[in-house]
C-alpha cells in the first residue's frame, strides 16, 4: 500500500513516520508537501506531529488553510483513509474533520510521558487488529492535548462507538490518575461519523520497535496494511 | 547624527582605557561609532577568550577520532560507517538569570545553530542547569521559566532532549547557570567550515530579519559582573523563534546538499559583525557589506544597531558567484529570505557602507588576530585550606540509616529529575534509546546497528573545596556515565563556568580546573573538540562555584548490548567493582544531612579508573550483565537504591563488609566504582576478567523482592519511597501537578 506524509512548516515527526511505512511497515510512502495539492495517490494519509506554523496562533489552526488541505478534505469525503497523531489530530479538529478540540494540559505544562490507552472499539481500520479492550503503551508528547467538546457531542461520540482510545491505567481502568493532560472522559483519540478519520493525541509511530521503549503501536498500523489489502482483494474478487 | 568616539565612550562599551589606546595604534586613527562598537563585542571576553586563551592551548585537541578540533562553529569526530558526530556545549547564564524562559530558549537555539551550520542534523540535545538552593524565593521562578523554555524551543523544532543534569547550591542563588548542548550528524566527507574562499563570492544573509534585539549581548551582558541593575539589562537579552529556525535548519541542511555553498556562520554572539569578520579572518579575506541591502525588522535602524543586533535565527553565507538565484530558491520553498548583502574582497579590509558612505574600514587582522590576551594573576584562596579540613569524628552518625537514605532520596541533589524531563519532548527523531534517567542517554544512529551515548557532568561542590580534582573528577564521571550504558568515550566539550577573571582567586580556580581537564582528559584518551568559557558569572561581589561542566560523547557499536541502571530479574547476583575507601569529604551525604560543605572530595586513580573502563566494556561486549551503574553522589546506598526504584522496581538483599564507619561505607563517594548484576553463572567469567584487570569484586547479595535490604541496618520499602524521591522536586518548587 502506499502512505502519504503531509509535510507543513514545522512538522516534526513526518521523518518518522515515513521512515515506519517504508522500513518498518516495508510499504510505499511519500511526502506530501503542504504546497501541493495532489494526494500522489495515498490509500492513507498521515498528518504527522510537531508544531505545524509553529503553533503560535492555536495548535493547527494554520495548518488547516494549507493547499494540501482541500486535497485532504476531498480524501475523507470520499471515504479515503485519515490519521492524525498529536498536532495531525489538532489540526483534523480545526478543519472539521473531527469534533472538538484539543486545549492546554491542565497541569499547564508540555507533558513526554509513556501512557496506557484502552482501544475503545475495534470498528475502525485502525484498530481492527486489536482485541477489544486491549491496553497499549503509547507515548505522548504534547502541551495542548486536553480533549473537549460540548456535551451533546460527547454524548454522541459515546453513543455512536466513535470514542477509539481512552487514557486507563494499567490495569485498563478508567481513572484520572492515568488522564496526562485532563481530557474530557479520558478520550485519547476518536473518529469521524464515516469512521475513516481518526485522530489521537499518543504517537503510535513511536512505538513500533522494542528497541525505543514499545511495539504496541506496530498492530494499528498493521491494521491499516490489512484493510488497504483487503479491500484490493474484495475488487478483485468479482472479476477472478 | 552619529555619536562622536572619545574614551569616555568607550568606557561604556565596556573597553579598558589600554584596549582603546590599542585601538587607536592598531587603525592609526580614531574609530567610528561602528567601529568602536565591533571591537568592543570582538574584544569582548565572551568573543575574544582573552583571558582564557592562554591556557585553552594546553587542553589536548587531537585524536585519531578526531575530525574537527576546537576553533569551527563545533567539534567533529568519526563514529564509522561514513559518518561524523557533530557536537558543543555552550552557555547563557546571564540572560537566563534576567530573562529565564527567553533566556534558556534562544540558548538552546544558538547551540542548534553552531550544529548545524556545520551541515550536521542535529539529533539530541543536552542540558546542564545550576540553580541556587531551593529555599531562596527567586529559584522556583527560575527553574520554572528555564525548565519551560528549554523544552519550547527543543520541543518545537523537533531535536530530542535526552539528558542533562540539574543541581542546586546556593551558591548560585545570583547567578544561575544554563549550559545547552547539541549533538548532530552529519557525513563524514561533508563537514561544512566557516572559512571565506573566493574574491568576488558574495555574501548572503539568510533567516529572521534584523531587529533591535540583543544589542551587545556579548559584551555588556556575557561579559560583565551582574548587579542589582542587571533587570535593566533585559532588551539586551534575544527572543526566540524555534519555528523560524527549524526553516532555516530544512533549508540550509538542503543548500548543504548542493555546491553552491562556499561558507555559513550561524550569527550569534555580536550577530552580523563577528559571522562577517570570522568568515573572512579565517580565509584571509576582506569583505564588503551593504547594510542597506539587510533585511529589517523596524524602521528607523541605525548602520551601529544592524552590526551589532543579535536577533536570532540568522545565517550568513558565502555561496559561489553566479548561484545566487539558486540559492534564493532553496530558501524561497521554506519561505524565508535569501538576501545577497555584499561580497569577499582579496584587501583584508572588512567594510561597511550605508546609504554609499563607509562607516567601517576595518583590518580584519587588527580585530581577530591582534585581539588582546591576557595572563591575569591568579592566586590560591586563603579559605580553601580551611573548608578542607575536614575531621569525621565531628560528625555524629545516623541513628537510622533508612531515614537518612531517604532523606538523601528526597533532598534536592538526589531526588528524581521526571518534574524536568517530562516536560521535554525526549523522542521525537523515533532514535531515543535510553531516556533521562539513566547513566547517560543513548541514540540509535539511524540506519546502523550502532549508537550513541551522551552525558554532561560536574560536581561544583568538589570543585569549590579542590577545583583541580574536582575538574578531573568531572571528565571522570562523565566517562564513567558512559561506559555504564556500554559505551567507549570518545571526546568532549566542555563549558567552563567561572566567576570574575580580573579576581586572582577566581583565575586559580580557572587555571585549576583547566588543569584537571588536560589531565583527565589526555589520561582517558577523551580529547576537548569544542566548548566555551563563561567568565563573569559573579553579582555584587559573590562569585559562582567553579563549574566546568564536561559533555562527553561515546561510541556503541551495537546499540542492542546497551544497559540500563536497573535491576533486571530476581535471583540475579548484585556485584561491587572497586573499592570503598573511608572518604565522606565533599560528600552529598554531609551537605544533605549535616549541613557541612567541608573536606577534599574523593581521591582518584586514573589507572585504576581506566582499568575499570575496560572491565565493563568487555562485560557488556560479551553480555556477561545485565546492569550497570555507577556509584557516585550519595554513595553506595543511594546507587542500591536507584537501581531498585528504576525499571521494574526490583528490591535487593546486600550485605557490606564493614570495617569502617558505616556512614562512610554506606553514603561515601569513592571514586571508580560501579554496580552491577548479572546471571549466577556468570559470575566466574566476571570474576576471571576483573582478576586480569585488577578490578576489585566483591559480591554483595541478590536481587529480590520490593524492599532494599541492607544488613540490619536499612529495610526500605521501595513503592512508598519511590513515590517520596520521585515527587520531591515538584513539592519543593511548590507546583501542583495534574496526574
Amino acid at each position: 500500500m502506499r502512505w502519504g506524509v503531509v509535510v507543513f512548516p514545522g512538522s516534526n515527526d513526518d521523518a518518522r513516520a515515513l521512515t515506519v511505512a517504508e522500513r518498518i511497515l516495508g510499504d510505499e510512502a511519500v511526502a506530501l508537501w503542504h504546497k501541493d495539492r495532489d494526494l500522489r495517490g495515498a490509500d492513507c494519509v498521515i498528518l504527522p506531529g510537531g508544531f505545524s506554523y509553529g503553533d503560535y496562533l492555536r495548535c493547527g489552526a494554520m495548518a488547516r488553510f494549507s493547499p494540501i488541505m482541500e486535497a485532504v478534505e476531498r480524501h475523507a469525503a470520499a471515504g479515503g483513509l485519515v490519521l492524525g497523531f498529536c498536532n495531525g489530530f489538532q489540526i483534523l479538529c480545526e478543519a472539521g474533520l473531527l469534533p472538538g478540540a484539543l486545549v492546554r494540559n491542565r497541569s499547564l505544562s508540555f507533558i513526554c510521558d509513556l501512557v496506557t490507552v484502552r482501544v475503545e472499539t475495534t470498528d475502525t481500520f485502525f484498530t481492527r487488529g486489536c482485541s477489544p479492550g486491549a491496553v497499549l503503551t503509547l507515548p505522548v508528547k504534547h502541551g495542548e492535548g486536553c480533549y473537549v467538546a460540548d456535551e451533546a457531542t460527547l454524548a454522541s461520540l459515546e453513543r455512536e462507538h466513535r470514542i477509539v482510545f481512552r487514557y486507563v491505567d494499567a490495569a485498563g481502568r478508567v481513572v484520572p490518575e492515568a488522564n496526562p493532560n485532563g481530557a474530557l472522559a479520558n478520550v485519547a483519540g476518536v473518529c469521524n461519523e464515516g469512521r475513516n478519520v481518526i485522530g489521537l493525541m499518543p504517537h503510535p509511530e513511536h512505538a513500533v520497535e522494542r528497541l525505543t521503549g514499545s511495539e504496541d503501536g506496530l498492530r494499528l498500523f498493521q491494521s491499516v496494511q490489512a484493510w488497504i489489502r483487503g479491500g484490493a482483494e474484495l475488487q478483485v474478487a468479482p472479476g477472478a | 547624527m552619529r555619536p562622536a568616539v572619545t574614551a569616555e565612550v568607550a568606557d561604556e562599551h565596556g573597553l579598558t582605557r589600554e584596549e582603546y589606546a590599542k585601538i587607536e595604534q592598531l587603525l592609526g586613527r580614531a574609530p567610528t561609532f561602528e567601529e568602536l562598537g565591533i571591537f568592543a563585542v570582538m574584544w569582548s571576553e565572551h568573543c575574544s577568550y582573552k583571558s582564557s586563551r592562554a591556557y585553552l592551548r594546553q587542553l589536548p585537541t587531537t585524536g585519531p577520532q578526531v575530525l574537527q578540533g576546537p576553533g569551527e562553529n563545533a567539534g567533529a569526530v568519526d563514529i564509522g560507517e561514513g559518518l561524523a558526530a557533530v557536537f558543543k556545549i555552550e552557555s547563557h547564564n546571564h540572560p537566563s538569570f534576567i530573562e529565564p524562559f527567553q533566556g534558556a530558549a534562544t540558548g538552546v537555539g544558538g547551540i542548534l545553530r553552531d550544529i548545524f551550520t556545520m551541515g550536521a542534523r542535529p539529533i539530541a540535545n543536552l542540558n546542564s542547569l545550576r540553580f541556587g538552593s531551593l529555599d531562596h524565593p527567586r529559584t522556583p521562578f527560575l527553574v520554572k521559566g528555564v525548565v519551560a523554555g528549554i523544552g519550547h524551543y527543543g520541543n518545537c523544532i523537533g531535536v530530542p532532549t535526552v539528558g542533562g543534569d540539574v543541581y542546586f547550591d546556593a551558591g548560585y542563588d545570583h547567578n544561575i547557570l544554563v549550559n545547552a548542548f547539541t549533538l548532530g550528524i552529519a557525513p563524514a566527507d561533508r563537514l561544512f567550515r566557516a572559512r571565506a574562499e573566493g574574491p568576488g563570492n558574495p555574501v548572503v544573509y539568510v533567516g529572521a530579519r534584523t531587529g533591535r534585539d540583543g544589542i551587545h549581548g556579548a559584551s555588556l551582558l556575557a561579559s560583565a559582573a551582574l548587579d542589582a541593575t542587571s533587570g535593566e539589562k533585559r532588551p539586551a537579552v534575544q527572543v526566540g523563534d524555534p519555528f523560524t529556525e527549524k526553516l532555516l535548519l530544512e533549508a540550509c541542511l538542503t543548500l548543504m546538499q548542493t555546491d553552491h555553498l562556499v561558507a555559513i556562520q550561524d550569527m550569534g554572539a555580536a550577530g552580523l559583525t563577528s559571522s562577517s569578520l570570522e568568515m573572512a579572518g579565517r580565509g584571509g579575506l576582506g569583505m564588503v557589506l551593504d547594510l542597506g541591502a539587510v533585511p529589517l525588522r523596524e524602521e528607523g535602524m541605525t548602520p551601529y544597531e544592524i552590526l551589532l543586533s543579535e536577533s536570532q535565527e540568522r545565517m550568513l553565507l558565502v555561496v559561489k558567484a553566479g548561484h545566487e538565484a539558486a540559492v534564493q530558491e532553496v530558501f524561497a520553498r521554506w519561505d524565508l529570505e535569501a538576501a545577497v548583502i555584499g561580497r569577499l574582497t582579496d584587501d583584508g579590509v572588512f567594510r561597511a557602507r550605508w546609504h554609499g558612505e563607509e562607516v567601517c574600514a576595518l583590518p580584519v587582522a587588527a580585530l581577530t588576530g591582534s585581539a588582546p590576551v591576557y595572563r591575569r594573576p591568579a592566586e590560591e584562596p586563603a579559605r580553601l585550606e580551611e573548608q578542607q579540613r575536614f575531621d569525621p569524628r565531628d560528625v555524629r552518625e545516623p541513628a537510622d540509616y533508612t531515614h537518612a537514605l531517604i532523606t538523601l532520596l528526597e533532598s534536592p541533589n538526589l531526588c528524581s529529575r521526571e518534574w524536568v524531563y517530562r516536560q521535554y519532548d525526549q523522542l521525537v527523531g523515533g532514535n531515543t534509546v535510553a531516556r533521562p534517567g539513566a547513566d547517560a542517554a543513548v541514540i540509535r544512529i539511524e540506519g546502523t546497528r550502532r549508537g550513541l551515548a551522551l552525558t554532561v557532568d560536574c560536581n561544583s561542590r568538589y570543585c569549590r573545596l579542590d577545583p583541580y580534582l574536582g575538574a578531573v573528577l568531572a571528565v571522570v564521571e562523565a566517562a564513567r556515565n558512559l561506559v555504564a550504558v556500554g559505551a567507549q568515550p570518545l571526546a568532549v566539550s566542555d563549558c567552563l563556568n567561572y566567576g570574575n577573571p580580573e579576581k586572582p582567586d577566581v583565575m586559580w580556580e580557572f587555571q585549576q580546573g583547566v588543569h584537571g581537564i588536560r589531565d583527565a582528559c589526555v589520561a582517558l584518551g577523551t580529547p576537548v573538540i569544542s566548548g566555551n568559557v563563561s567568565f563573569y558569572n559573579e553579582t555584587e561581589g559573590r562569585n559562582i562555584p567553579p563549574t566546568p561542566t564536561i559533555a562527553m560523547v561515546g561510541l556503541l557499536d551495537d546499540v542492542e548490548r546497551h544497559l540500563t541502571p536497573w535491576w533486571k530479574a530476581e535471583g540475579d547476583v548484585v556485584v561491587l567493582f572497586g573499592r570503598t575507601r573511608e572518604e565522606l569529604g565533599a560528600s552529598e551525604y554531609l551537605a544533605a544531612i549535616h549541613g557541612l560543605v567541608r573536606g577534599a572530595p574523593p581521591w582518584i586513580d586514573l589507572e585504576a579508573e581506566k582499568r575499570l573502563h575496560r572491565l565493563c566494556l568487555v562485560a557488556a561486549q560479551e553480555r556477561l550483565v545485565r546492569s550497570l551503574h555507577d556509584v557516585g553522589e550519595g554513595g553506595l546506598a543511594v546507587a542500591l537504591a536507584e537501581c531498585s526504584l528504576g525499571g521494574p522496581g526490583l528490591g535487593a538483599h546486600v550485605d557490606l563488609e564493614q570495617g569502617m564507619r558505616l556512614d562512610a561505607l554506606l553514603f561515601g563517594e569513592s571514586q571508580s566504582r560501579m554496580l552491577a548484576s548479572l546471571r549466577r553463572r556468570h559470575l566466574g567469567r566476571l570474576r576471571d576478567l576483573a582478576r586480569r584487570e585488577d578490578v576489585p569484586l566483591t559480591v554483595l547479595g541478590e536481587v529480590r523482592g520490593r524492599n532494599l535490604v541492607v544488613g540490619d541496618v536499612i529495610d526500605l520499602p521501595l513503592d512508598p519511597a519511590r513515590e517520596r524521591w520521585r515527587r520531591a522536586l515538584e513539592r519543593r518548587l511548590g507546583g501542583e501537578r495534574y496526574t
